[in-house]
């Protein structure tokens, strides 16, 4: 309908919600009905305008969800019940709140009357999600839908995105009330509080520039922050690096914001980061961080961490800033404005660092390259992972292709070896570290973007979390390829316990794994395997040739484990690099008490 | 200690002082359900100390509660406990009453204190010392009501503990900034933020630039002008 005509007319609690949906620009609804929210789901029967995506549980459909709203860029929303509708939610919109991705999550409630009296799936939503979402609203008066839903999408999309819930008690969605537009230009910023930063201030700008020009080993460390200023900031940052001739490391979330094929890329920074990239952040004298939040992956051991730099922190939220890294120069802003401002007065500037130190520079970094810290040996029967995965990535970075990724070794490996050239192609659980993300995430990525190849990289252990959603990708024939890196093992959980537990592999074995090509042929989909790496190729190509959802089995090394590697508790550089170096470097003290 | 180098920053070298100082907060919020437990769940959360809070209504028609809270911690913690009370969406505005100028707090408590015959009249004598008063007498006890610092308050019932003190109910701190000028609601005043002017020590060449500039930007045609206006605008929408 019309904005003219719609707004101030009366109608249906439930039918404000999905006009109000329409009005913010939804195509897509992830979701799983229930009682509370029968009435929305009357109102979604009644209509065309909003497609509906039934997953099989409430988790799976915020983290596709996820993975719709970081490849699309748009607000990914959710539909769920009351009570355990809600409660399953929970470790979605933890996820999304760990890596700001924005998603507007509605959740059905037991009417206003029984809140409270322990009703039938009633749960307090509002008071569990307090701590897992940016902000969470109650409805009470069919008056306040529109302008509250309104709100959600302005809230989770602005400033630092994050998941936002809007509760729904039932008799809310079974009572007439007065639709409003969402208020246009610069009303839409007129919240009565919510101010999100985004111009930095003028003088810090300048203050970042004085330490450019003047820095003899300076760094860019990029975050998420530029992806999620969209894809204008990346283009900002790659041009900056190439004017500046910095080198250039991104965290796992920033991955794809400078073109990894570009030349002053270091590869990723952190616990399973480059040697270079970790030796860089921990030698260099200005350390620019864009949109990255000091992580304690990244970061290592605090007190030993990048010990001779000046700090550069760039971050939307204020909350980021001096919170594990006190830095020399704070800026809050969006990332992508800052970059332009920075760029601005870079290019306005005169002085350059001495070419004789960034010389200098530039050789100590083609020294730690040579190392070669991702080198493996493919060599005998048995498929490496890592080999598994460059193939993978060889065989389709010619096509729009989209990664998702589980969690553990598979999604580190995949962060290595996958070179992204472009933000928005790369969709991984960061921040809370979710087992169970990359199936729904891929479904959400290939119904955002139909044409594009959307992979999951998964471990064996990963999928059986969410297995569920590969019926959501059959009944909407959604193509999406599960490539299972499967050692029978919780990878990672294993690798730790090599490390750090002498050896003694607490339940990380899975036994009675299922068959997972019949799995595939159960569930109405193709399923492939492969053992032999001399067939790794081929199984991939017919894995891209298959038109519809593939999973493949891909048997692999089951001891291998993820180099290079900052031990828990050590500093950059203290790479183990591989086996050889294990024991050397071995891990104690502390460390055995970080995770 | 101004808090404002850039817009909230704080100079690295008071950031680095590991002493723990405590710091009493007001949050102006909007009156609206959860906005309490928003607030103390932050703090439990993250695991910051609330050594005191009061939280009450004081603009009925804005619909405005404020809360103070005593806190304790080092700088750095400090202030992540006012910016991330900051990213709190009812939150309009953030005073740290320790360290925006002089403030001034008052503790109220009531004390009831058993006791008869020269114990009785010490704990009286004692409480007009405190300029309490008696709120409530019975032949063997007395309910004290005493004001003013949070030290005063903890004086006078410590003093009472030998003579028949037996329970004891405190308001916590309500606290306001000395002198002229209110906590200023920036949020309902201020439709858009405006980058505050910086304190940062300006290097040698950015004056010069900053009037070339100038300059530059009176000779843009109407067109460019708009063209940069615009710039900032269409990179929020993409997001």
């Amino acid at each position: 309908m019309p904005r003219h005509t719609v707004d101030g007319r009366q109608m249906l609690g439930a039918r404000i919600i999905l006009q109000a949906l329409e009005e913010q620009g939804v195509e897509v609804v992830f979701g799983y009905p229930g009682g509370a929210v029968l009435p929305i789901y009357d109102e979604i029967f009644k209509q065309n305008r909003i497609r509906h995506i039934l997953v099989r549980h409430e988790q799976g459909a915020v983290h596709a969800a996820e993975g719709y709203a970081r490849s699309t860029g748009k607000v990914g929303v959710v539909l769920v019940t009351s009570g355990p509708g809600a409660t399953n939610a929970v470790t979605g919109l933890t996820d999304a709140l760990m890596d700001s991705i924005p998603v507007v999550c509605l959740t059905g409630q037991v009417p206003t009357h029984l809140i409270g009296n322990d009703a039938f799936q009633e749960a307090d939503t509002i008071g569990i999600t307090r701590p897992c979402t940016k902000h969470n609203y109650l409805v009470k008066d069919p008056n306040d839908l529109a302008k509250t839903v309104h709100e959600a999408f302005y809230v989770a999309r602005s400033g630092r995105p994050g998941p936002v819930v809007v509760d729904l008690p039932k008799d809310v969605m079974m009572s007439e009330g007065t639709y409003v537009t969402a208020p246009r230009g610069i009303k839409r910023q007129q919240h009565k509080t919510y101010r999100p930063a985004h111009t930095p201030d003028p003088a810090s700008i300048e203050a970042v520039v004085d330490l450019m020009v003047n820095a003899e080993r300076p760094l860019f460390y990029t975050g998420g922050g530029v992806i999620n200023a969209g894809p204008a900031a990346s283009k900002t940052l790659t041009a900056l690096v190439k004017d500046t001739g910095f080198p250039i490391t991104s965290t796992l979330m920033g991955l794809g914001a400078y073109p990894a094929s570009g030349p002053n890329w270091l590869g990723m920074v952190g616990m399973h980061g480059t040697y270079e990239a970790n030796l860089a952040m921990h030698d260099c004298d200005v350390m620019i961080n864009i949109g990255a939040r000091f992580d304690d992956r990244v970061t290592g051991n605090l007190q030993h961490f990048s010990p001779n730099s000046k700090k550069v922190h760039v971050d939307i939220d204020q909350s980021s800033i001096n919170k594990n890294v006190i830095v020399d120069i704070p800026v809050v802003g969006d990332a992508g404005v800052a970059l332009t401002a920075i760029t601005k007065a870079w290019k306005a500037r005169k002085t350059r660092p001495k070419p004789k130190a960034m010389k200098a520079w530039w050789a100590d970094i083609k020294k730690w390259m040579a190392k070669d810290c991702l080198d493996y040996t493919q060599a005998g029967p048995v498929i490496k992972p890592q080999y598994a995965i460059q193939r993978l990535f060889e065989l389709t970075k010619n096509r729009k292709t989209y990664i998702t990724t589980e969690v553990g070794q598979h999604q580190m490996w995949a962060a290595q070896f996958c070179r992204f050239d472009e933000p928005n192609r790369w969709l991984t659980s960061g921040g809370l570290g979710t087992m169970g993300y990359g199936l729904p995430a891929a479904i959400g990525a290939q119904l955002g973007n139909p044409k594009g190849l959307v992979v999951d990289i998964a471990g064996e252990a990963s999928i059986l979390m969410n297995i569920q959603e590969l019926s959501t990708a059959v009944q909407y024939r959604l193509p999406v390829k599960v490539f299972i890196i499967n050692n029978q093992y919780m990878g990672m959980v294993r690798q730790w316990q090599e490390l750090l537990h002498g050896g003694r592999y607490s339940e990380s074995y899975t036994d009675s794994l299922p068959d997972f090509v019949k799995l595939a042929e159960a569930y109405g989909m193709a399923g492939l395997r492969v053992e032999d790496p001399a067939k790794v190729d081929d199984t991939i190509k017919e894995m891209m040739a298959i038109d519809g959802p593939v999973i493949v089995d891909v048997r692999v090394d089951q001891k291998e484990n993820c180099y290079p590697m900052i031990p828990s508790g050590a500093a950059h550089n203290h790479m183990i690099l591989g086996p050889e170096d294990e024991e050397e470097k071995a891990i104690t003290g502390d460390g055995l008490a970080l995770v | 200690m101004s808090s404002n180098l850039y817009e909230g920053s704080v100079p690295m070298s008071v950031l680095k002082d590991t002493i723990v100082y405590r710091h009493t907060i007001a949050v102006l919020v909007d009156n609206e359900a959860g906005v309490l437990a928003r607030v103390v769940g932050l703090f439990s959360g993250r695991g910051y100390n609330i050594e005191s809070l009061t939280v009450s209504v004081v603009d009925e028609e804005a619909q405005l509660s404020r809360i103070n809270l005593v806190t304790s911690g080092t700088r750095q913690i400090v202030e992540q406990i006012k910016a991330q009370l900051g990213r709190l969406v009812p939150v309009h505005t953030i005073k740290d009453l320790t360290d925006e100028g002089p403030s001034v707090g008052r503790d109220l408590a009531l004390v009831k204190v058993d006791g008869v015959g020269e114990e009785r009249i010490e704990a009286l004598r004692i409480g007009d010392i405190f300029r309490c008063n008696v709120v409530d007498s019975t032949n063997g006890s007395f309910v004290f009501e005493v004001l003013g610092k949070s030290e005063k308050v903890d004086a006078f019932i410590n003093l009472m503990k030998p003579l028949g003190l037996v329970e004891v109910s405190r308001t916590g701190v309500a606290a306001i900034a000395r002198g002229a000028g209110g906590m200023v609601d920036e949020a309902s005043l201020e439709p858009l933020p405006k980058p505050k002017p910086s304190a940062w020590p300006k290097t040698k060449s950015t004056p010069k630039r900053k009037t070339a500039e100038k300059k530059s930007a009176k000779k843009l045609s109407p067109k460019r002008k708009t063209a940069a206006k615009k710039a900032p605008t269409s990179s929020k929408k993409k997001r």
